[in-house]
């Protein structure tokens, strides 16, 4: 019973790559191969970036039952905020990036305070924020598109880390990719090896043999497929460190920390978390505080990308955002989700996006197909918990 | 009176691949108030639903004959048309709704397609509820207005409407006080003469005694035996050596002194004042002074909204109440508890009379949930938690206190309730705490769980703990607790020690103190 358990949680794991790793496929198929090529790889992380970005802090939001509507509009704030300074006022790029930054910190603040301290449903706080972080950007950008922006800026978006060329069959190859893809590959079989270690150490049950093999191969097939595709192209994508950045300290946090449990425990059942010690107030407060730091960081990596500020920008990413951690396995009424589930929620939104582009289906056509895939994952989801019930 | 209204023959339902019920004969006579009995898990609330069509014919095999054919019922409706009326555990009331309206919740009373009919509504429902006893309500006041007792009879009045000829109660009496209770038993008793048959789930076995006509016990699925009153031996040692399939000579556990030495006062609270949350003028805890020794086991008696839960939950990190006032000490310290946390890092625990709502986390696994409180503290270094040792103290709690379930991983809302309130206590014996205050430790559990629970609670005694039990079963608290102190209207109304403490001296300082 306990093995069989086990075994179970292992294969729903591998579960979420393999749709993902599926539908990847279903368009190499569909677009005959276009979706494969270097650039659009490339295109996928730099398109991605900012919704996984979201769906991190999202997670957290949707951990505790609730969602926060307004990160779209703090996106556009940010976003508009910092251009306005280095293109108006001339300020340094990092001024602008903290201001942009203080600004997602305060807005998150504000939505926290009243979700938290004053107990008004974050529904209604976050519906607030959202009018009034969309109205704030129309109005400091005059609804104007604010731009270009500097170089330096646009780094942070579009840029790449430097690279070591060498010739490659008809093009070439970054080395700094590959050096990266086998730091990486050494780290997880480090990881896993001591994983194993420390497992036996205590006496617990280890998956058998062959299903760590095949989880890792799995694992480090998309890691180098991944890898040498950006370096085909231009190497590593600043964008892309900074996602892996976030994605490694939330999913830290969240599965290792004191914190991240209290906000699993909140969600679970608020009154025994609260009874339990836990501060639900600071927990709630936090949550939402850090959403709009995240969708500071968000706003700038947009904006940089666009290499301008305008007042649409972000709309519709909450929804984005949201429908990620649902994808990812995460439940509505909370306490149950992961951020590698968000992450590859996001991702499977984004293949889903770029493969309809690429064969040529309108983002009306789009918006249906996404709506089904959410709707399918969900409904599936539950009912194959209900099943197992 | 002798014609059968129901008889089950040969029941089996299995659920994937486990047989919760297994070749289950139930008959039932008209007009007759038949208690059902068993540990739970036994598959009591399994039969039910199957009779009420819950699980609907061909889910399970064998036979139901009520009044005389074979039904096969596919949705409750069905088994509701003929009469059958099942009243679950937990109330199917709408809170804001009124009394009128929720006594025909699913049943309204309607001219034309859909439109409702005001004027039948509220003249038949002071009908039904005059047959509760309960002709004096108002029918328009929210049903939240009313105690729980009150509400369970409302429950009642909503089968009554439903024209019913057999009455399921699954548990009705399970969150009432002995006052209550008796109240709606003596209406079940009104309604036999009615000819109205019952058919009553309960743990209370004294009540079964009192009400019912005949017993059925069931254990593992199986029904092992049904006694009627007047021809078998209807005691209460009677039905558990029925329920546990021997006899349990000691419901309670023996303390021998010399293994469990009485120490040193651990806790003490000294003229604590408590005033009511809502309301700042209401004084719920007047001038409250107790005190807890090591290796002692302290019970607080009382009545229903006695004020024990406040004193217990206000003491609990301030979790109850305003204007507290008062000095805790601990082990001849002063201290001082803002919040639940200070009253965790000083030592106190505090396990609620409501382990659903405010214990566990039901969607989490025995692990998570039973480290929940201690993590800061004990599974944790710099705010990271360290998760192997995690599961190495959660597999050493499941052992020793003995919890049922296939691993540390399982989810706790799949447990049953005595498993569940074990999870609930090894969460607060990983705080390692120096006192431990139990809510009602063994509410809606069965009696083999209860006794693990008592002895659970030796353990802690004999490790030099102080506990409190706060019980509303009066025998529970005479049979595990050192002293006792009685609790009435929000005041110590007596203390009584183990020697001179018996039920009825409980009540008479109650009374005591009433007339003062």
């Amino acid at each position: 019973m306990n093995t069989k358990k086990a075994k179970n949680i292992d294969l729903k794991q591998y579960g979420m790559f393999l749709a993902l790793i599926a539908i990847f496929i279903l368009f190499f198929i569909l677009s005959k191969g276009a979706n494969a090529t270097p650039v659009n790889i490339n295109n996928l992380v730099m398109q991605n970036g900012y919704v996984v970005i979201l769906a991190t802090g999202m997670l957290l939001c949707v951990l505790t039952g609730n969602v926060d509507l307004g990160v779209g509009s703090v996106v556009a704030l940010c976003g508009a905020s910092a251009a306005i300074l280095v293109v108006d006022f001339g300020a340094p790029v990092w001024v602008a990036f903290i201001v942009a930054l203080l600004i997602g910190a305060v807005s998150g603040v504000f939505a926290g305070f009243f979700i938290a301290y004053l107990g008004i449903p974050p529904f209604v706080v976050t519906l607030a924020t959202m009018l009034m972080g969309r109205g704030l950007t129309y109005t400091i950008l005059k609804a104007q598109t604010k731009g270009p922006l500097p170089d330096n800026y646009v780094k942070v978006g579009a840029g790449f880390l430097p690279t070591m060329k060498v010739p490659f069959g008809a093009g070439t190859l970054d080395l700094v990719a590959v050096i990266i893809a086998i730091v990486a590959t050494v780290l997880l079989i480090l990881s896993e090896m001591k994983d194993v270690k420390t497992k036996k150490k205590y006496g617990f049950h280890t998956s058998p043999l062959w299903q760590l093999i095949l989880k890792n191969a799995i694992i480090l097939f998309i890691v180098w497929f991944f890898f040498l595709k950006l370096a085909q192209y231009n190497g590593i994508p600043v964008v892309l460190v900074i996602m892996f950045v976030l994605v490694a300290i939330y999913h830290f946090i969240t599965s290792k920390t004191v914190a991240g449990r209290q906000v699993y425990a909140l969600g679970g059942n608020a009154k025994a978390a609260r009874l339990s010690g836990i501060n639900t107030k600071k927990v709630f407060f936090w949550v939402y505080a850090n959403m709009g730091i995240l969708a500071a960081i968000a706003g700038i990596v947009l904006s940089a990308r666009n290499a301008s500020a305008t007042p649409k920008a972000g709309d519709g990413f909450e929804l984005d955002a949201i429908g990620s951690c649902y994808i990812g396995g995460a439940a509505a009424a909370g306490g149950v989700g992961t951020i590698v589930g968000a992450v590859v929620g996001a991702f499977i939104m984004g293949i889903l996006n770029n493969g309809m582009s690429l064969i040529g289906w309108t983002t009306d056509v789009q918006k249906v197909v996404k709506g089904i895939v959410l709707l399918g994952a969900v409904t599936f989801d539950l009912l194959s918990k209900r099943k197992k019930n | 009176m002798s014609d059968i209204i129901l008889e089950m023959n040969h029941i089996t339902k299995e659920f994937s691949g486990v047989k919760a019920l297994d070749d289950v004969t139930f008959k039932v006579k008209r007009g007759e108030i038949h208690a059902l009995c068993g540990e739970n898990g036994a598959g009591k609330s399994t039969l039910m639903n199957v009779l009420s069509g819950v699980y609907p014919y061909g889910e399970y095999s064998g036979d139901i004959v009520y009044n005389g054919e074979i039904s096969k019922f596919h949705k409750i409706k069905d088994s509701e048309e003929k009469g059958i009326v099942i009243i679950h555990q937990e109330l199917a009331l709408s809170p804001f709704l009124s009394i009128a309206e929720n006594v025909f919740i699913g049943n309204e009373q309607t001219q034309m397609k859909g439109v409702i009919n005001w004027t039948e509504t509220r003249s038949k429902a002071k009908e039904v509820l005059a047959r509760v006893g309960l002709e004096n309500e108002d029918i328009n006041a929210p049903i939240n207005s009313l105690g729980v007792g009150k509400q369970q009879l409302i429950e009642i009045a909503k089968a009554m409407a439903k024209k019913v000829e057999l009455l399921i109660l699954d548990e009705p009496t399970a969150a009432l006080n002995d006052e209550e209770s008796k109240k709606l038993l003596d209406i079940m008793l009104d309604l036999k003469k009615h000819g109205i048959t019952c058919i009553i789930i309960s743990h209370k076995l004294n009540e079964l005694s009192y009400v019912s006509d005949a017993i059925t016990v069931i254990r593992d699925g199986k029904t092992i035996e049904t006694l009627v009153k007047g021809v078998d031996d209807f005691s209460e040692d009677r039905i558990i050596k029925g329920m546990v399939g021997r006899e349990l000579t000691n419901r309670y556990p023996d303390r021998k002194r010399e293994d469990c030495p009485i120490g040193d006062v651990i806790m003490e609270v000294n003229h604590w004042n408590v005033f009511h949350p809502d309301d700042a003028e209401r004084q719920m805890l007047k001038d409250i002074s107790i005190n807890v020794r090591a290796g002692e086991v302290v019970g607080l008696a009382g009545l229903m909204g006695a004020g024990r839960t406040e004193l217990a939950m206000s003491i609990f990190g301030r979790e109850y109440g305003q204007k507290i006032s008062g000095e805790i000490k601990m082990h001849g310290e002063p201290i001082h508890i803002k919040n639940v946390k200070d009253a965790i890092d000083h030592k106190i625990s505090y396990t609620s009379e409501d382990r659903k709502t405010y214990g566990l986390v039901l969607i989490d696994d025995i692990k998570h949930n039973m480290t929940m409180a201690a993590l800061r503290s004990y599974f944790s270094k710099n705010g990271v938690v360290n998760s192997n040792e995690e599961i190495v103290k959660s597999e050493e709690y499941k052992k020793r206190i003995n919890v049922k379930a296939t691993s540390i991983n399982q989810t706790v809302g799949s447990l049953s309730g005595g498993n569940q309130q074990k999870v609930v206590l090894a969460k607060w014996m990983l705080t390692q705490p120096d006192v431990l205050i139990l809510d009602e430790p063994t509410r809606g559990i069965d009696v083999g769980a209860k006794y693990e629970i008592y002895c659970a609670i030796n353990e802690l005694a004999k490790s030099g703990k102080a506990v409190i039990v706060i019980s509303s079963e009066m025998p529970e608290l005479i049979g595990i607790c050192d002293r006792i102190y009685v609790i009435n209207e929000g005041e110590i109304a007596g203390e009584l020690s183990k020697e001179e403490v018996s039920q009825e001296k409980i009540m008479s300082c109650i009374m005591a103190h009433n007339r003062k």
